[in-house]
């Protein structure tokens, strides 16, 4: 029975479901509802976890590692500049292979200070390590959070999903919760294999010499890419339970003579779809989801993409001095494909820049031109700047 | 018959002390570093996790595939010791298992990079003994300055010239400061006095919640003397006041080891390296000289070193501190 619950609401109660043992968090916006929705379950009596409000999301990063080394599934939440904070601990946890789930609340980073939604957060830890996932709704966000935690515990990876900070996470709309049997059954209890045990003393985050490091980063970034199976594993078992259907690595849908695919992560996907149900004139477009970010699913993506001509990305982020992430990546894969379509790359609504429907005509208008090595703010209004900054 | 009174040395030759951290690390000879580890688990005893910031002890004690540690043991970086700790603590709370959770940082990991860390470990009131072993520098990147270095003394990012003494700045007191989050416990050990130091271990594990033990723990390298002129060293620390060892509960101090004569601190200073600018003749050699002197005249008088009571009976079991007139075992 769908129930009308806020973004943040519906996933500190999804993280509930999944029993975690500790959850470590620090407050900032827009994550805040979350850790807020944690700690009143918590308070209420309605969630048996250790609840560690620390004192910075560095700290909060660390403890949750501490405690799933200890043999705890584990639990945080941060946005934007926490993120960053948590960077290097980050690294940690991929590093040493620590299963355990954080939502990120994806915001812009400073500096300029601003709070609203991009994705710049995520793209700043792109190669931490992680598996990151995008949900397209809080349906999608509520889904993913179960089946995170048993795709980082089958795999021995952190596991980031990342929710548009506000459009989601502030956003009342009807949720199916599951229910408490339906997790319990998809998520057994966590059993670390190389828990912290006086009864078998390990040690964990040792020195590695030039002699074995590139063997242990080979390891850890095949662990990644095999992990495409797990994430599409967990996404088809949780349909085969609960009935319902959230993306798995790529998600593409339109009409079979769509020439043109418009790629983008996140929530912006349902705008582009109401765009293209409201504007039956324009020409035909394939909508790409792409839900898993890391491992980037190559395989996924070319048949998304198959039989296109011209590909748009759509991107949250800019990486300065070069344009897109997300662009320069598909175009790096395309780049030896004959059949490859031409790649445009847009920034869009950057810094909680709203996305209106236009943006999809918007988006085929400004890549009409024959450079395909474009990359341009698409909702820049020039105007407002200086002669020399437009 | 001496069944009612077993000698003591025979019975430790036939129980010998839990090797937590065992031989075959890469410390250098008579590093202060490798002995706080070995002494506090000897005192813990197996059952207990490690949490460990990177530096000396980290770095040497765990070169893959090699490690010299028999408890289960974690490092993760530089300045999340105590979160690491905090974490794993919270893991078996939840669990319901009551192992006790060691964190160990040098005192860059501690005093400096991972303070925030630790402070919130401690306002949280974790039950996590950390145990800080302080070698007064940054001594795995070579040694450099830290908020420990005591004053005037020379590291590689602190020395001496033609227009400075080493370093210029205070030795922060950590001890006060950590006092001051109303933490049970709170003491100083060397590595000079073990049975102190293991006696403070087991009262820190004996207490529900956050403990903490700053260790004094001399570097040869870094401080220039030879290896096997640690413990003497050390000792000197104490019995010139420059490291008085002393016991704190909620932030008071219940415990101070007396030293009955207390020496010159150019005693202890004269067998190191980083202090040997201070014995040219020059006018501000001296004056450093003489504000350390009254660094350790300042720790003596305070905490009350020379005062009445028993004095310090190094050996197992004896008090080695007196707290108000009582004693305690
Ligand atoms: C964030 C970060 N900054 C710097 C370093 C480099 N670093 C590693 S150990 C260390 C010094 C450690 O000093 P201390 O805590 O006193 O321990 P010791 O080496 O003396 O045992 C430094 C600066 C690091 N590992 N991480
Ligand atoms: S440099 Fe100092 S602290 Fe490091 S191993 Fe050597 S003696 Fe120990």
């Amino acid at each position: 029975m769908p129930a009308a619950l806020e973004g943040s609401q519906a996933i500190a109660r999804a993280v509930a479901l999944c029993r975690p043992q500790v959850v470590a968090a620090y407050p900032i916006t827009p994550q805040t509802h979350i850790v807020e929705n944690i700690s009143k379950l918590v308070a209420d009596g309605r969630f048996d976890c250790e609840l560690v409000s620390v004192e910075s999301e560095f700290s909060a990063a660390s403890v949750v590692l501490g405690a799933a080394a200890a043999g705890a599934r584990a639990y945080t939440a941060s946005s934007s500049q926490g993120i960053l904070l948590m960077t290097e601990v980050l690294y940690d946890i991929s590093g040493m292979r620590i299963p355990l789930v954080l939502t990120c609340a994806n915001r812009a980073v400073s500096a300029p200070l601003n709070i609203w939604n991009d994705q710049q957060d995520a793209m700043a830890v792109r190669d931490s390590g992680w598996i990151m996932l995008f949900c397209a709704d809080n349906q999608e966000a509520v889904d993913t959070t179960v089946q995170a935690f048993r795709i980082a515990e089958r795999t021995e990876l952190p596991v980031m999903v990342c929710v548009d900070g506000f459009t989601l996470t502030h956003t009342l709309e009807p949720i199916d919760l599951p229910s408490q049997e339906d997790v319990d059954a998809f998520l057994p209890p966590f059993e670390f294999e190389r828990r912290l045990d006086p009864a078998r003393p390990i040690s964990q985050g040792t020195l590695v010499s030039p002699e074995w490091f590139p063997e242990v980063r080979h390891a850890n970034y095949q662990a990644l890419l095999a992990a495409e199976a797990e994430i599409e594993a967990a996404a088809r078992d949780w349909a085969g339970l609960v009935g319902r259907e959230t993306g798995a690595l790529v998600e593409a849908d339109g009409p079979g003579e769509a020439r043109t695919g418009v790629l983008c992560m996140g929530s912006i996907h349902g705008t582009l779809e109401a765009a293209r149900a409201a504007a039956p004139d324009l020409e035909p477009v394939r909508l790409i989801r792409l839900r898993c970010f890391r491992p980037l699913p190559l395989a996924a993506i070319e048949a998304a993409c198959a039989g296109l001509d011209r590909l748009i990305v759509l991107e949250r982020a800019i990486a300065p001095g070069l344009g897109g992430v997300l662009t320069t990546e598909l175009r790096a894969f395309f780049a030896d494909r004959a059949d490859a379509p031409r790649i445009y790359g847009f920034a869009v609504g950057l810094g909680g820049r709203d996305v209106p429907l236009e943006t999809l005509g918007r988006a085929l208008a400004s890549s009409a031109a024959d450079n395909p090595r474009h990359f341009a703010v698409l909702d820049l209004e020039p105007e407002k700047l200086p002669e020399e900054d437009r | 018959m001496d069944h009612q009174c077993p000698d003591p040395d025979r019975l430790r030759l036939r129980q010998p002390r839990f090797q937590g951290l065992t031989s075959g690390h890469r410390a250098c000879a008579g590093c202060g570093a490798a002995i706080t580890a070995r002494l506090v688990l000897e005192a813990t005893g197996p059952d207990v996790l490690v949490a460990n910031a990177t530096g000396c002890l980290e770095v040497f004690s765990t070169p893959w595939p090699e490690s010299a540690w028999r408890v289960p043991w974690i490092h993760s970086l530089f300045e999340n010791a105590g979160s690491v700790a905090a974490g794993m603590e919270a893991a078996l709370k939840a669990q319901g298992r009551d192992t006790k959770v060691i964190a160990f940082g040098g005192d860059g990991g501690t005093f400096d990079i991972g303070f925030r860390a630790l402070s919130g470990m401690l306002e949280r009131y974790h039950n996590v003994l950390y145990v800080c072993y302080d070698n007064e520098a940054y001594m795995n990147t070579g040694v450099q300055r830290s908020s420990s270095t005591p004053h005037a003394a020379r590291t590689t990012t602190s020395p001496p010239g033609k227009a400075r003494m080493g370093k210029r700045h205070l030795k922060k007191d950590i001890l006060s400061i950590v006092a001051a989050h109303h933490i049970p416990y709170a003491a100083t050990a060397s590595v000079a006095y073990p049975p102190d130091l293991r006696k403070k271990v087991r009262r820190a594990l004996a207490i529900e919640g956050p403990t903490f033990l700053h260790v004094h723990s001399p570097c040869p390298l870094g401080w220039g003397h030879d290896g096997a002129l640690s413990i003497e060293i050390a000792r000197l620390a104490v019995e010139t006041g420059m490291f008085p060892l002393i016991e704190l509960e909620r932030g008071g101090v219940t415990g101070v080891m007396p030293i009955r004569n207390p020496r010159p601190v150019a005693e202890y200073l004269r067998r190191q390296a980083r202090f040997r600018h201070l014995f040219q003749d020059d006018a501000k050699a001296r004056e450093e000289l003489e504000h350390l002197q009254a660094i350790a005249d300042h720790n003596i008088e305070f905490y009350g070193l020379t005062g009445h009571g028993p004095d310090a009976l190094d050996t197992e079991g004896a008090d080695t501190a007196h707290r108000g007139g009582m004693r305690w075992a």
